[in-house]
């Protein structure tokens, strides 16, 4: 059989907590400093305004488009090419006085009587009440998620394990967000469907660590807590790392052939999955050890009472 | 130790044959067709499918299937340029009574469809058109409400025959003016019976004055019905835009989403949605000089100045003869002088109510006022602030000839197509509130064609090569994970089409993640067999305590995906949305198809082999 992974000896990964929890503090607050110095580059679904996607069937004159669009009165214009020199993305700010919504008729009029073969092949225009709710709800969807998970963690396992679940994906989160920040790549609602999504998928990477961990301790009953983590990292390693490349090749095969509207999604996706992996392994079981997990935590003293009791807490 | 009951083999083989029959709708392609919905709600008679029939053959244009469900027939063509022809013929051949629209109509075997199985619908960024979301000005709908009463209030108390010294608006509220006390509480007494749900009434201290002011409650009636209004009426509209299969839905507590597939005249249907336009009948003031009027800048009591085309002034008496409220339908035409005429029918009250004023008042002049509402934004102390501007105009004055009944003309319109347009309006119904639209996105139809094709090659080729992989990596395992995976997503197909999701790009990325997620649960139970083997296990027992163990896991990784899954449906609105409920689903079928129906296959492959030496994984 073919395997990455045969690990015979257990990689005392928690043995590097201090490194990696400072690596950890690094990213974070370079993403942090980012977000703050150079803010998210916010698309029209959180700003509202208006984004025109034009084709023409010839290479597209891009000055002429920016000086026709700039003489009927609109300043802060951007005009770009995308995917193909046929393909202009046009921006424009919401402007006052104009009802808004008129906006793509007035400048297809315009572009028209210079080209008359362009066509409109997408318009999104947001009023900016509307992109401000968006962004609203998208900041509530993160925290409810978060506090959810929190719940069920600590219903499931202890609240040692959610609170190291919740701020290791948080860390995620941020780092994406850092990333988009620094990059200026644009942020709009698919992305924060992506990260919203890689906060689903960040937390199963470290439910499926903890739930060895949760194991371990029943069954390993002589070891210290951190070889016992360390043990249920490396056996959970070669399933990790099979299960983040499947699901990136599903993201990069988005990356290569869904196209423009797909991009970014899948760009967050895939710094979410480099991180996920990361983060589980050494963000959220450090925080473990961190927060003072014990044995007594997972195993209640009634069932040490118990008589007749295996080595694996089973009664038989 | 490895083996099913029957039942649950049989259950498996149900469950996936369900999946596949309610999956497979989706693959057969879309054949030009055009749509016929009568504009009056109607059923649609055998004689008048053969009308439709017999007009489409005497333009020799052959059809390939007819449908007639009740509400709207369908007829299906070989390609599009038969397709145009026949919508052409259609609509020349029907008029006025029924929507012609084109179509896209799914081919879906008959069969199948018998059985319910339709495939999903696709959201516009997958097929082309226009989507509003719109936004109702509540604000109007209360100024015009609190407006109706001042009027209300004076023929109560005229009626009641309480004397009053006046009645005004007074921001949100009316006030009426009394001589005494007295006077007042009759009032007050009377109001309070009448209105007792809807309005509060207060006795103003040191003056014989009563304020009125809408009840909470019945400020949330009245948005209610203005939104439920503007859905009414906007379909409508949406109706006379010839729109195959539009959406017209609430959003929030005064927003609507217009969703308009296949459109491309983004003006146009602009136009028609967001006017409000509505008609007044009123007496023209026949004492007073309206030259002077203007001058003065001040009308004299009861009576309003108002414009006509022309620019000249008119007065017109305060008081209301008729509102666009009681037209039922309205159509354009000409009359008998050859000019652009809407002819107007009024509904049972209407008119009534119309054939007593227009009987009092015979020989008198009459204005016909044309009001139409738009939305401004103006940038007040750096706040955008919408205002809605109305504009009144009078389009035609004429002497009252006769008592007016139920059906009776206007003239005096510009142009036949003004003529078109108000009727269509009027026909419509007036909005309650104005609307104005707040987002607007459109894709293009190659655009459209470009995203579906996209979103499936990355599916296509993302799960090939997660086959691949997983076959080379497991060998049998793999062999059996990749089959669980097929199987899952024509369970999520299925699952999807049988609650008539909308797919869209989004939804197609969230089909190819979930894909891509759901392999873990098989990764999961495939590692936990290796580590079993590895342990010295048996292959039989490495099987069954590999499923046991990673069951656990599986629960709790997937159930706190799914907790993120439902927050995001819960939050989310558009492409979150959509992509929130496939992941969702997506989460619970692979649930299923990871577990059980991979341990099914297990189970048939190496369950029956009692002397198995060894596994290949």
């Amino acid at each position: 059989m073919i395997e990455f992974f045969s690990l015979k000896k257990v990689i005392p990964f928690m043995r590097y907590g201090k490194t990696t929890t400072a690596i950890s503090l690094g990213t974070f607050l370079f993403s942090v400093f980012s977000l703050f110095f150079y803010g998210l580059n916010l698309g029209v679904d959180f700003t509202g305004g208006t984004v025109m996607e034009v084709r023409y069937a010839q290479a597209a004159p891009i000055d002429t488009i920016r000086e026709a669009i700039k003489a009927t009165g609109y300043h802060e214009v951007a005009v770009q090419n995308f995917g193909s020199t046929q393909d202009v993305l046009i921006r424009l700010p919401l402007k006052e006085g104009v009802s808004s919504a008129q906006v793509s008729e007035q400048i297809m009029g315009v572009l028209k009587t210079s080209t008359p073969d362009v066509t409109l092949s997408k318009v999104d225009f947001v009023g900016g009440q509307v992109g401000q709710e968006l962004y609203e709800n998208g900041g509530l969807a993160l925290i409810l998620v978060a506090a959810g998970i929190i719940i069920y963690l600590a219903f499931r396992f202890e609240w040692r394990f959610a609170v190291s679940a919740t701020v290791a994906n948080m860390h995620d989160v941020v780092i994406i967000l850092g990333l988009f920040a620094f990059f200026q790549w644009q942020f709009d609602l698919t992305v924060l469907a992506g990260i919203l999504a890689i906060l689903g998928y960040s937390v199963n990477e470290s439910v499926v660590v903890f739930d060895r961990i949760r194991e371990n301790i029943r069954t390993m009953r002589d070891e210290t807590i951190s070889n016992i983590i360390d043990s249920a990292i490396t056996s959970t390693m070669s399933r990790t790392i099979i299960t983040h490349l499947s699901t990136q090749i599903m993201v990069f095969a988005m990356l290569w052939f869904g196209g423009e509207a797909l991009h970014n999604f899948a760009l967050a996706l895939t710094i979410g999955i480099m991180f996920g992996i990361y983060s589980s392994v050494l963000v959220a079981s450090p925080l473990l050890l961190m927060l003072g997990l014990k044995r007594e935590h997972m195993i209640p003293k009634e069932d040490e009472k118990m008589e007749g009791m295996n080595a694996d807490g089973s009664i038989v | 130790m490895n083996r099913y009951p029957l039942w649950k083999y049989l259950m498996i083989a149900v469950v996936l044959l369900i999946g596949v029959i309610y999956s497979v709708p989706n693959f057969f392609p879309s054949e030009p067709a055009v749509q016929l919905s009568p504009k009056v709600e109607q059923a649609i008679d055998p004689a008048t499918m053969q009308r439709f029939e017999q007009a489409l053959q005497a333009q020799g244009l052959t059809i390939r299937a007819s449908e007639n469900n009740g509400q709207q027939a369908l007829f299906r063509f070989e390609d599009t340029d038969v397709q145009l022809k026949a919508s052409e013929a259609l609509k020349a051949a029907v008029g006025d009574q029924f929507v012609v629209a084109l179509n896209l109509a799914p081919s879906t075997p008959s069969w199948l469809r018998a059985l319910n199985a339709n495939p999903m619908f696709l959201g516009l960024d997958l097929r082309g058109g226009v989507h509003f979301l719109m936004e109702v000005d509540m604000k109007a709908a209360l100024d015009k409400q609190i407006n109706r009463y001042e009027d209300e209030f004076r023929d109560f108390l005229r009626e009641q025959d309480i004397k009053y010294l006046g009645i005004a608006r007074e921001g949100d509220t009316v006030l009426a003016k009394f001589r005494d006390a007295a006077s007042r509480d009759a009032a007050m007494a009377a109001f309070g019976k009448e209105y007792q749900n809807s309005l509060q009434f207060t006795a103003l201290p040191d003056t014989n004055d009563l304020q009125a002011s809408i009840s909470q409650t019945a400020m949330l009636d009245i948005q209610k019905f203005a939104l439920q209004q503007n859905i009414t009426t906007l379909r409508k509209r949406v109706n006379e835009l010839g729109v195959a299969e539009p959406v017209i839905q609430q959003q929030g507590a005064n927003r609507i989403v217009v969703q308009l597939p296949g459109v491309q005249d983004t003006a146009r249907a602009k136009e028609i949605l967001g006017a409000t336009a509505t008609l007044e009948f009123r007496l023209v003031d026949e004492q007073n000089d309206p030259t002077q009027a203007q001058q003065s800048g001040r009308a004299p009591i009861g009576s309003q100045l108002y414009k006509e085309r022309s620019g000249d002034p008119i007065l017109l008496k305060r008081q209301v003869m008729l509102t666009g409220d009681f037209i039922i339908d309205a159509s354009s035409g000409f009359d008998e002088n050859s000019r652009p005429a809407v002819h107007i029918t009024l509904d049972g009250k209407g008119a009534t109510r119309f054939n007593k004023v227009t009987g009092e008042n015979v020989q008198k002049l009459m204005g016909v006022v044309f009001i139409e509402n738009k939305i401004e934004t103006q940038e007040v102390d750096g706040q955008m602030v919408k205002t809605s501007k109305t504009t009144q105009e009078v389009i035609n004055v004429a002497r009252i000839q006769e008592q007016l009944g139920k059906r009776f003309q206007i003239t005096g319109l510009d142009s036949p197509k003004e003529a078109r347009d108000l009727a269509l309006l009027l026909r419509a119904g007036a909005l309650a509130a104005p609307v104005y639209i707040v987002e607007e996105r459109t894709v293009g139809p190659s655009m459209g064609k470009e995203n579906i094709e996209k979103g499936f090659n990355s599916n296509i080729w993302g799960f090939a090569a997660v086959v691949l992989f997983m076959v080379i990596y497991y060998r049998v395992f793999g062999v059996i994970s990749s089959l669980a995976l097929a199987i899952n997503g024509f369970f999520l197909f299925a699952l999807l089409s049988m609650i008539q999701a909308t797919l869209t790009l989004p939804g197609l990325a969230g089909i190819a993640l979930t894909l891509g997620m759901a392999i873990d649960a098989n990764v999961l139970i495939n590692e936990r067999i290796r580590e079993e083997l590895r342990a010295g296990a048996s292959p039989q027992a490495a099987i069954n305590v590999g499923y046991e163990r990673a069951w656990g896991t599986i629960i709790d990784s997937n159930l706190t995906t799914l907790i993120a899954g439902i927050a995001l449906f819960l939050l989310g609105s558009g492409p979150v949305k959509g992509f929130a409920v496939v992941l969702c689903l997506g989460i619970l079928t692979s649930m299923f198809s990871a577990v059980t129906v991979s341990r099914a296959i297990v189970n048939l492959v190496y369950g029956y082999k009692p002397r198995l030496q060894k596994l290949a994984i």
